[in-house]
């Protein structure tokens, strides 16, 4: 049979067999999965007893649910203080680590290895640094220092930056890199003709530098979004006698999610979250987009 | 004639100022440099107390020093002779290794296929792998689960792997690469005899070695991190991944942080070696991924 097809045909017998497995994988690990996931938002179930049809009924729970709105805040302070303060950081960095040539691949490397690490163990480091005297290492300096204690993760006000430190100081590396390579695309025959108009060196970076560079720009912004809105891993291990810090103050929408689901058993409200993280990570990156490539 | 005499003038005047700046920059680059150096002794700082500390007595973990008075390895034998940590260490390397072996095969097949042949349906297929790239991984995770209770998948590292194992990432990312392979190439292989299979294998795969490496990298790393998933749909402790068992040492009060250290050592100083001997090829690859990706 197979050898009365034409070459073309045979290409698409080929084509099939190569993307069958990985079709039925797609469909039963990912799209399946995501149906069943707006299901089961608009059922009541506890894992135990019958999944019983609830509507909008977890929608409406959380819409009315203080503890949502506080961890909706929450999400968007991670992402309001971390996105900009590691895209100018990190900029920063790459900006003028371009500029040097005396060891700038050990400079580089200093850089890039906290992006190597697993979150979960940075957070026990950090955990350590955040500690009262005489254990913690920020603690122990301030004293040394004479200056007063800080409670870095009992606090309602700190805990919340302090558990994004680790998180930005991980992600710097991969973007000090990206910034590189985009400054490294731009021709070098704009730098030379701006020297020989005389123009200053801010008018090179706010004129020629930075408009060449928005592609990278929104890439770093988007990716950048995503991983602060979808927070977990810091907050779950450095606040794990009280999960989401003192009074929810740095509880996440995704540490929210893993509470409703693996604590309290609600599977339908967990659900229910699941697809408002989904809409907020969407409706951000398309705005961020639109925002960024008009401009 | 006017404009060349101020063309003249610029070109001199440039000539007689130039020298200043260029002194002036090179003590700007010193400085520049310091302060980078700085900045990246900063960096590395957590990491290198992570391992100061791993190396220390528990009389000297309270002492700010970097270097330890008396550095010894006695922690890293209890932790491993404990047998916990060292059943996490296997686990994590079985699963990342597995996961980045399928990665490497699924994701360069369907790049490969969705690149090199011509069929009706090839763009939907594409779009949809794509579209899944959208779904975060925590509005699975409770389905997921669903799914490896009733088909017994809880607590094994088929459970374990079974989300990751191929990525519409490496996908796209294959795909990308795949188009710089000539289509001449693979016509020649055609007229040689080679069926497609091998044509994919001994023609094309080759070609690409350095996506594959890049991949190869970011899966790895992935795997070895990730926490959510393997926190969900493992129970038992032998079953624990490295990040789950350090995580489920739980809290502060009871903690003896040498010992922990010790724990996120283990954990973290794998991924830095690799990085410090694949280095070159490592940045690379998270600029093709990048910018690609």
């Amino acid at each position: 049979m197979y050898r009365n097809l034409s070459v073309h045909q045979k290409q698409v017998v080929w084509a099939w067999a190569f993307l069958a497995i990985p079709i039925i994988f797609y469909a039963v690990i990912r799209f399946y999965p995501t149906a069943n996931a707006m299901l089961i938002s608009l059922q009541d179930w506890n894992l135990l007893g019958d999944r019983v049809w609830a509507g909008w009924e977890n929608y409406d729970k959380l819409w009315n649910d203080p503890i949502f709105w506080k961890v909706f805040r929450n999400t968007f302070a991670y992402l309001l203080i971390g996105t900009p303060i590691s895209l100018l950081v990190s900029f920063a960095i790459a900006y003028h680590l371009d500029k040097l040539r005396f060891m700038h691949g050990f400079l580089r490397m200093l850089y890039f290895l906290p992006f190597m690490t697993s979150a979960v163990a940075m957070a026990w480091v950090w955990r350590w640094f955040y500690q009262p005297v005489p254990i913690g290492l920020f603690n122990n300096f301030l004293s040394t220092l004479g200056i007063a204690q800080i409670e870095f993760l009992r606090s309602t006000t700190l805990a919340l930056p302090a558990i994004l430190a680790p998180a930005v100081w991980a992600g710097l590396g991969f973007q000090v890199i990206i910034f590189m390579a985009g400054l490294r695309a731009i021709p070098r025959s704009y730098y030379e003709a701006a020297r020989i108009d005389g123009v200053s060196g801010w008018t090179v970076l706010w004129e020629i530098t930075i408009p060449l560079l928005k592609p990278t720009i929104v890439f770093i912004v988007v990716f950048s979004s995503i991983g602060f809105l979808r927070i977990f891993d810091q907050v779950f291990n450095m606040t794990t006698g009280d999960p989401g810090g003192p009074l929810n103050s740095t509880k996440p929408l995704v540490l929210m999610i893993y509470q409703s689901a693996f604590t309290d058993f609600d599977m339908g409200y967990a659900a229910a979250q699941t697809v408002v993280l989904f809409l907020v990570l969407l409706i951000v990156s398309l705005v961020q987009l639109r925002i960024l490539q008009d401009r | 004639m006017a404009v060349v005499g101020t063309e003249i003038r610029a070109t001199s005047e440039s000539l007689l100022t130039a020298r200043q700046p260029r002194k002036a920059a090179n003590m700007g680059q010193i400085i520049r440099w310091l302060l980078l150096f700085a900045g990246g002794i900063l960096m590395v700082a957590p990491i290198a107390y992570m391992i100061s500390t791993s190396l220390k007595w528990p009389h000297e973990i309270y002492n700010l020093a970097l270097i330890p008075d008396e550095p010894h390895l006695e922690n890293y034998t209890y932790v491993l002779e404990d047998g916990r940590f060292y059943g996490w260490f296997v686990n994590s390397i079985i699963i990342a290794t597995i996961t980045t072996v399928s990665n490497i095969l699924f994701d360069s097949l369907v790049g490969y296929t969705l690149c090199k042949f011509r069929f009706a349906g090839r763009y939907i297929i594409f779009i949809a792998i794509l579209s899944t790239l959208m779904i975060p991984t925590e509005m699975l995770v409770i389905p997921w689960y669903l799914m490896s209770q009733a088909l017994g998948w809880l607590d094994s590292y088929w459970g374990i792997m079974f989300p990751g194992l191929m990525t519409a990432f490496g996908t796209f990312l294959m795909k990308q690469f795949f188009e710089t392979v000539p289509d001449d190439f693979i016509e020649a292989a055609r007229i040689d005899g080679l069926n497609e299979l091998e044509i994919w294998w001994t023609v094309a795969m080759p070609l690409v070695r350095p996506a594959l490496a890049a991949l190869a990298i970011f899966v790895f790393l992935g795997n070895w991190t990730a926490f959510i998933w393997p926190l969900i749909v493992t129970n038992s402790v032998e079953m624990y991944t490295l990040p789950v068992g350090l995580s489920s040492f739980g809290d502060e009060a009871d903690v003896q942080w040498e010992l922990i250290m010790t724990g996120a050592a283990i954990s973290t100083i794998p991924t830095l070696v690799v990085f410090l001997v694949f280095q070159r090829f490592i940045i690379r690859g998270v600029v093709m991924a990048g910018l690609k990706g």
